[in-house]
């Protein structure tokens, strides 16, 4: 863990610092994304003011559960994370990945145009920059990386928001993830609301960062400042609504492929995917194969899939995972144990989406220490002990 | 926040992502290439074999045991085995098993046709590794198909090989696939063809039942013995079986498995087995690296 920056390295900027970042972002050409109240939500959004970020609102979270509420001061970063996830963006949910013409039995193939889009994403908590480095993972570092991925992750610009709070489902201490922004941005910011006023302490993680500091009205930060952001951190990591045991999970879950807490999850589970969806991490596509009517041109279109869903493995003659049982074990087996060894690391960040956006409230964490604690539960029965 | 130490392993930095988009960029695995049918011959009722060759260029070096992923016009895209080289080398062979619109697409397809073609992609028989050993080839039904490039190899180097042994199952007669082939290997001294189906008819004179039980006939040592085994997952799994109660370690067993598959790259998740994906980490196998999986129910 790095330490936050030192006197010298980290500057404070006051709320109108704040909107000459976002004017300055807009002015590099950047697509400028951050947080904003939509349908009783916080969503992702372009965003060009302050004004529009959500300022005096609060998210409480809990297993199935989400509202927002007034808080009684002005922070514009005083809530966790939404439905909505960076992902949307890096890895969008319907994506064209070429489309061809035929005429007789002549066949042109054609790349989409490259895309140039250029994002810079506002507010982007810890879990999420972990959630993010995960999918780089996925998508850039195998042999066949993702063109369209690839693309717009070197080109974003990310602005970090170190969290101050905790939500009611978040758990990304036990994770290692948070809630503190250590690397993976260009610019984080702690949000300072006290006596000394409302302002933001700033960090440069990378020369982009740096350069797009000057011309910003800013000034040192203060042992003061440092202290209240240190402050600020740690009360968020005193307050997290979960917390996992990841002690050998990794070992537990390929142990307990026929663990009795299956079937009973699979009493709750309605395989409805909406973990699959709100979480940063997961990466499941289909494909679709569109065609005009006159059947010339046809394009092949990527959309996100979940494992929730019996076309998901589906081979000729059945699914193989036709069970609710063995779709949600697959998908906790894949976040807590697979992850490590397909790609070196956890795909669960702890940002807490899937408990919160679950219409049952099944909660990962819960599930992950029931597996724990009835593990013996069979091999008790198989010794004859009562 | 110590408690971090708790969640082990924190995904590495990427730190040349620019080198990364821009090599992907110039080689979008994603794209595919246009191929032609040059011959479409017809194997069994549902079955028909193709051979593809590139509209210009060279048709790229294959591993028996790797797949492509062949696109149909606006119909889709899909895993087919390559099943052999074409007899120039120019091109692929390719044996698709009509079984819903894309590969009723493909089987339907004549001389002349365009194909799309990704490829080739994942794993190989372990050829090289057999060398000085027995190998026992069993297959399935259209399983034949991925082993016959792996066979024509193994028959085409025939001394390098200890005793070579091809056991085949078919449902019936009728269902026998490559049956002209196959008389030809079974006409060789120097390897051992064993053939069953599951129901004979009147015209049918050799072995009835499933293949397994073969692989107690065949002659070969189990200690110095490499098995490729490819067909429907059950049969793979009493094969392997059978192999290791015949004393074959289960590190020189080949499965070759089939998973749902979308992008054949890694990308898109659905064919998981366990912490393996099958397209990049198969579809062979080695039998002691998922003995376990196979033996868990919808995994
Ligand atoms: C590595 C590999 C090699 C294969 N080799 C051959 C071969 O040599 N010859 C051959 O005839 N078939 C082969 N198959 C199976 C072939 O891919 C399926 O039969 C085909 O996908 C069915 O597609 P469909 O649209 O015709 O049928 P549908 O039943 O309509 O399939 C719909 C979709 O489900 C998926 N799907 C269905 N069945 C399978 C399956 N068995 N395996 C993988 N995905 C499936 C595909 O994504 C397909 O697009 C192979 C599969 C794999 C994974
Ligand atoms: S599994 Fe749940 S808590 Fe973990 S990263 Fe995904 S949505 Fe967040
Ligand atoms: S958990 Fe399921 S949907 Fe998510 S990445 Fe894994 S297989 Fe795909
Ligand atoms: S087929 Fe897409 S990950 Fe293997």
């Amino acid at each position: 863990m790095t330490q936050p920056a030192g006197p010298g390295k980290a500057a404070v900027i006051a709320r109108a610092g704040l909107q000459q970042l976002l004017d300055a972002l807009g002015a590099a050409g950047y697509e400028v994304l951050g947080p904003a109240v939509r349908d009783g939500a916080i969503v992702y959004d372009r965003i060009a003011k302050v004004d529009e970020l959500p300022a005096g609102w609060t998210d409480r979270q809990d297993a199935g559960r989400y509202r927002l509420e007034r808080r009684g001061d002005q922070a514009l970063f005083g809530f966790v994370v939404g439905p909505q996830s960076w992902k949307r963006f890096l890895h969008p949910p319907v994506e064209t990945l070429w489309s061809t013409r035929q005429e007789g039995e002549r066949m042109e193939v054609t790349a989409p145009q490259p895309d140039a889009t250029r994002y810079a994403f506002v507010g982007v908590r810890a879990c999420e920059i972990r959630a993010i480095a995960i999918q780089d993972q996925v998508f850039c570092g195998g042999p066949f990386p993702d063109v369209g991925y690839a693309a717009r992750r070197h080109n974003a610009f990310i602005v970090a928001v170190n969290c101050g709070e905790a939500g009611g489902t978040c758990f990304c201490v036990s994770m290692g993830s948070g809630p503190q922004a250590t690397a993976g941005f260009d610019l984080a910011l702690t949000e300072l609301l006290d006596d000394a006023g409302h302002r933001f302490l700033v960090e440069a993680g990378s020369a982009a960062g740096t350069a797009m500091l000057q011309g910003i009205d800013r000034r040192a930060a203060t042992d003061a400042d440092l202290a209240a952001a240190r402050a600020a951190v740690a009360r968020a990591a005193g307050q997290m609504g979960r917390t996992m045991d990841t002690d050998g999970i990794r070992e537990l879950l390929q142990r307990n492929a026929e663990h009795p807490r299956w079937d009973q999850v699979a009493e709750r589970c309605l395989s409805c995917g909406n973990c699959t969806m709100v979480c940063p991490t997961c990466f499941c596509t289909t494909v679709e194969d569109h065609s005009d009517l006159a059947g010339t041109s046809a394009e092949r279109v990527r959309k996100w899939d979940s494992c929730f869903t019996l076309e998901h493995s589906y081979l000729h003659g059945g699914s193989v995972r036709q069970s609710t049982r063995s779709r949600y074990r697959q998908w906790i087996t894949h976040k807590l144990s697979s992850w490590f060894d397909q790609f070196g690391s956890s795909g669960c960040v702890g940002c807490g989406r899937c408990i919160t956006w679950c219409p049952v409230g099944i909660d990962i964490t819960e599930e992950a220490a029931a597996l724990r604690t009835a593990a013996a539960a069979p091999n008790r029965g198989q010794d004859g002990t009562p | 926040m110590e408690t971090a130490e708790a969640a082990a392993a924190a995904p590495g930095q990427i730190a040349d992502m620019a080198r990364i988009a821009a090599a992907a960029a110039a080689a979008d695995p994603f794209l595919p290439r246009v191929y032609r049918v040059r011959q479409a011959r017809r194997e069994l009722g549902d079955t028909v074999t193709l051979e593809l060759q590139p509209e210009s260029g060279a048709a790229p070096a294959f591993a028996p045991g790797q797949f492509n992923m062949l696109y149909r016009h606006g119909v889709g895209e899909t895993a087919i085995s390559i099943s052999g080289a074409s007899e120039d080398g120019a091109g692929f062979l390719h044996t698709v098993r009509k079984v819903g619109a894309v590969s009723a697409a493909l089987a339907g397809l004549e001389p002349g046709a365009a194909v799309g073609v990704r490829g080739p992609f994942g794993s190989g028989w372990p050829l090289a590794a057999a060398e000085g050993a027995d190998v026992v080839v069993v297959a399935g039904g259209l399983g034949l198909a991925p082993l016959r490039p792996a066979i024509r190899h193994l028959l085409a180097r025939r001394e390098r090989y200890g005793r070579v042994a091809i056991l085949f199952g078919a449902r019936h007669p009728r269902e026998l696939l490559f049956r002209q082939e196959l008389e030809r290997w079974r006409a060789r001294l120097d390897v051992d063809v064993m053939v069953t189906v599951d129901h004979a008819d009147a015209s049918w004179h050799g072995s009835v039942g499933v293949v397994t039980p073969l692989i107690r006939r065949a002659a070969f040592d189990p200690h110095e013995t490499h098995a490729l085994v490819c067909g429907p997952e059950v049969m793979m799994r009493f094969a392997a079986g059978a192999l290791c109660d015949a004393g074959v370690p289960q590190s020189r067993i080949h499965l070759s498995m089939e998973r749902n598959m979308k992008c054949a790259i890694g990308l898109c998740g659905h064919c998981q087995f366990g912490p393996a994906f099958v397209c990049k980490d198969g579809p062979v196998m080695r039998y002691d690296r998922i003995a376990g999986l196979l033996a868990v129910r919808e995994i």
